[in-house]
């Protein structure tokens, strides 16, 4: 009793909390989740399996003929030819190392190569400052990008003879640069066309509307690859012998008419879903129509079509391989040329240089979206669901 | 961006004056620019490829390399303009190239509505058949009943059916649209014969998944004759690309080599010291100086050395002479005399 009676007088007190029991493995957890997110119902376990089924059919080959098979260094053709190894050989990225260069530059000048190097950084510079959006003076960034580099970019790749840079025709340029290039051009010349064709497509001025409207209908209506035949093959009959507009430049031209019409329309998209009431309440603060655009519509409008816009950008990147029908060497086009060199006659060099293609073409994509799923989010905090 | 304003106004400039000023001589318009505009293949094994540093090696691309050395005494001032097949012809016509070196089959409807010349051979070409070794083929004639992997819509599915009808043979084609399609087929044993242009399919057993399991049988069964184009009406230019052939052609034929031409520069022989401009001024008749074969031997090299660089035993491609081989060796190239 005495015992018992001890007890009682010093009564149990819980001074800290019961730890929590984890939750039943069926309700969190990863179980739980596998559970919960593939197998919840009979159909989604059909559709589980079936994914796992097809990852299992691909994933082995894939990885074996990319990575396990693949021969990696090598001088010539010899180093990726079965019966030379005594093995299967899969990807033979041997071609790859040799040729980078010739992908990275195409035929520029090997002594003017770092004016190309150049080139990327400042590209790499610009795309941060614009791209980080808490950067410091973004302001100047714009300058920077738009004004400084383009005219920085040009002296350092066509050349400038009187500051010492001797010039490099552009039937030298190759490889990632002309992709580079040429989807720049594209991309930046796009948006602001894209919106002044937007604005004066809405505009109640009939000659500026009807110009629009034309300008945007004509080149939406021909497809990129005539335009780009336009401009490479017919346009040099048009001209007399001893003028020739650069051959670059032509597709250039051509490609960043054709986007700024689409881009136009994605504009447009976006200023029509501009409710009636951010006019008014612009007006009533005393606002101009220009700056009522600046300030209250564009901002708004831009931010509803990002999407639209990354998509186009996406779509411009990829087609730029268009130019390499008409004779530009962008990148898909040094691989075209460099899988015929007789030093490289493999059976898998052709299917290597493609996967590098994609390889190269699928991670600046995927960056683009990535980027644009960013922005959105931390723009459209007022539309958070 | 400053670039592309500039472009614009030029071209709606251009397009408003037009007009054709274009009868000017070619010789003038190249020196003029320095640099001789040259259309080019963009990738065809042994003919245009580049290297590693994305130089173009080739038969093609050295033809032009020696035209610019014959006017330039300096290789290195062509420009290559890769040209499709689709736009090369037009290329030329527009005068956006002074001269087209990129195997092209010299045919009548080319040369006389094209508005085009086609002044010297460089590689006489045509259509034959590669079999694997195993079957123990050893002549196309042993091809009957064969099936016979081929390109779709091309000239060579006419020449077949033209060569096995004439010798009455029976075969079965197995036609695929693109030329990389045609040969792996070939290659995993879809069909029995591969056929296409020679050259190409020197430098296609080359992916095969063995080479040397692979044979080209001798037959050749149609005539590409691959030849340099230039626009018509400038007999000086085509002059020029004619003979710029045969002083390679002579070259060899006298035995002068890159590696010993300033020797022979002192040789007594009549005909060296015509080729190489010590005797006679021969090459001031078609506008250059009279030591044009000399550069060119000493910057390029003689028919033989530039075939063997490129398609030759000296390249992994490994074509015989055959017909471009010397008239002297049993060949078709024959360089008349330079005198």
């Amino acid at each position: 009793m005495t015992a018992s009676s001890g007890l009682l007088a010093q009564p149990f007190v819980r001074r800290d909390p019961v730890p929590a029991a984890p939750p039943p493995a069926l309700v969190g957890g990863p179980v739980a989740w596998i559970r919960r997110n593939l197998f919840s119902s009979l159909t989604s376990t059909a559709l589980t399996l079936a994914a796992v089924l097809l990852l299992a059919l691909i994933l082995p080959p894939l990885l074996r003929f990319l990575v396990f098979d693949a021969v990696w260094t090598g001088e010539n053709r010899d180093a990726c030819r079965p019966e030379v190894l005594g093995r299967p050989v899969g990807a033979c990225w041997a071609f790859v190392a040799n040729k980078i260069n010739y992908f990275v530059y195409g035929s520029y000048p090997i002594e003017a190569r770092w004016r190309a190097d150049v080139f990327f950084a400042l590209l790499a510079f610009g795309l941060a400052w614009m791209l980080w959006l808490d950067a410091p003076r973004r302001d100047l960034g714009a300058a920077y990008f738009f004004v400084v580099f383009p005219l920085a970019s040009y002296a350092l790749l066509a050349g400038v003879p009187a500051l010492g840079l001797p010039a490099v025709p552009t039937s030298l340029w190759g490889g990632m640069l002309v992709t580079i290039v040429v989807s720049l051009v594209g991309i930046v010349v796009s948006l602001p066309f894209g919106v002044l064709l937007a604005l004066g497509r809405r505009s109640r001025l009939p000659v500026v509307r009807l110009v629009c409207v034309i300008f945007i209908e004509f080149w939406r209506g021909v497809p990129l690859i005539t335009v780009l035949f336009m401009a490479n093959v017919m346009l040099p009959l048009f001209l007399p012998g001893d003028v020739t507009v650069d051959r670059l430049v032509r597709p250039l031209v051509g490609i960043a008419l054709f986007s700024s019409a689409y881009m136009a329309e994605i504009v447009r998209g976006g200023l029509q879903a501009m409710p009636r009431g951010q006019f008014e309440g612009a007006m009533s603060l005393g606002l101009g129509p220009w700056l009522t655009m600046r300030l209250v519509i564009l901002p708004q409008a831009l931010r509803i079509v990002i999407p639209g816009i990354v998509n186009s950008y996406i779509a411009l990147f990829k087609d730029t391989t268009l130019v390499s029908i008409v004779g530009i060497f962008d990148f898909i086009r040094t691989i075209e040329s460099a899988r015929v060199d007789p030093n490289w006659a493999a059976p898998t060099v052709s299917v290597t240089g493609y996967a590098f293609a994609a390889l190269f073409y699928f991670l600046f994509c995927f960056g683009m979206s990535r980027y644009s799923r960013f922005v959105e989010r931390r723009l459209s905090a007022s539309h958070a669901r | 961006m400053t670039i592309i304003k500039a472009a614009l106004a030029l071209g709606l400039g251009l397009c408003l004056f037009g007009g054709a000023a274009q009868a000017q001589a070619t010789l003038t318009g190249v020196k003029q620019k320095g640099y001789l505009a040259c259309g080019s293949n963009p990738a065809l094994a042994g003919f245009g490829v580049p290297d590693a540093q994305g130089r173009w090696t080739g038969l093609d691309v050295d033809f032009c390399r020696a035209l610019a050395a014959a006017i330039f005494n300096d290789p290195t001032k062509v420009r290559f303009i890769p040209l499709s097949a689709k736009d090369r012809f037009t290329a030329l016509q527009s005068g956006e190239v002074d001269i087209l070196s990129r195997n092209s089959t010299w045919s009548m409807s080319r040369d006389t509505t094209l508005g085009l010349d086609f002044p010297a051979v460089n590689f006489y070409d045509g259509q034959g058949f590669m079999v694997k070794k195993k079957l123990g083929v050893t002549s196309a004639k042993q091809l009957d009943g064969a099936s016979i992997c081929t390109q779709q819509g091309t000239t060579t599915e006419l020449n077949l059916a033209d060569y096995f009808r004439a010798n009455k043979l029976k075969y079965e084609v197995v036609a695929f649209a693109s030329a990389d399609e045609t040969f792996k087929a070939y290659d995993s044993g879809r069909c029995d014969a591969f056929t296409t242009d020679a050259s190409g399919l020197y430098s296609e057993r080359l992916r095969a998944t063995a080479p040397d399991d692979n044979v080209v049988l001798p037959e050749i069964i149609s005539k590409e004759p691959l030849a340099p184009a230039v626009r018509q009406g400038d007999a000086q230019w085509a002059d020029i690309v004619r003979w710029t052939h045969y002083a390679m052609l002579n070259a060899e034929e006298a035995g002068i080599t890159q590696a010993n031409v300033d020797q022979m520069k002192s040789s007594d022989n009549p005909d060296v010291k015509r080729i190489l401009g010590t005797e006679g001024k021969y090459g001031e008749a078609i506008g250059l100086t009279s030591d044009w074969a000399y550069r060119i031997v000493k910057l390029v090299g003689n028919y033989g050395e530039v075939f063997e660089r490129n398609v030759g035993q000296g390249s992994p491609l490994k074509i015989q002479r055959g017909l471009n081989a010397l008239w002297s060796k049993g060949g078709l190239q024959y360089g008349p005399p330079i005198r």
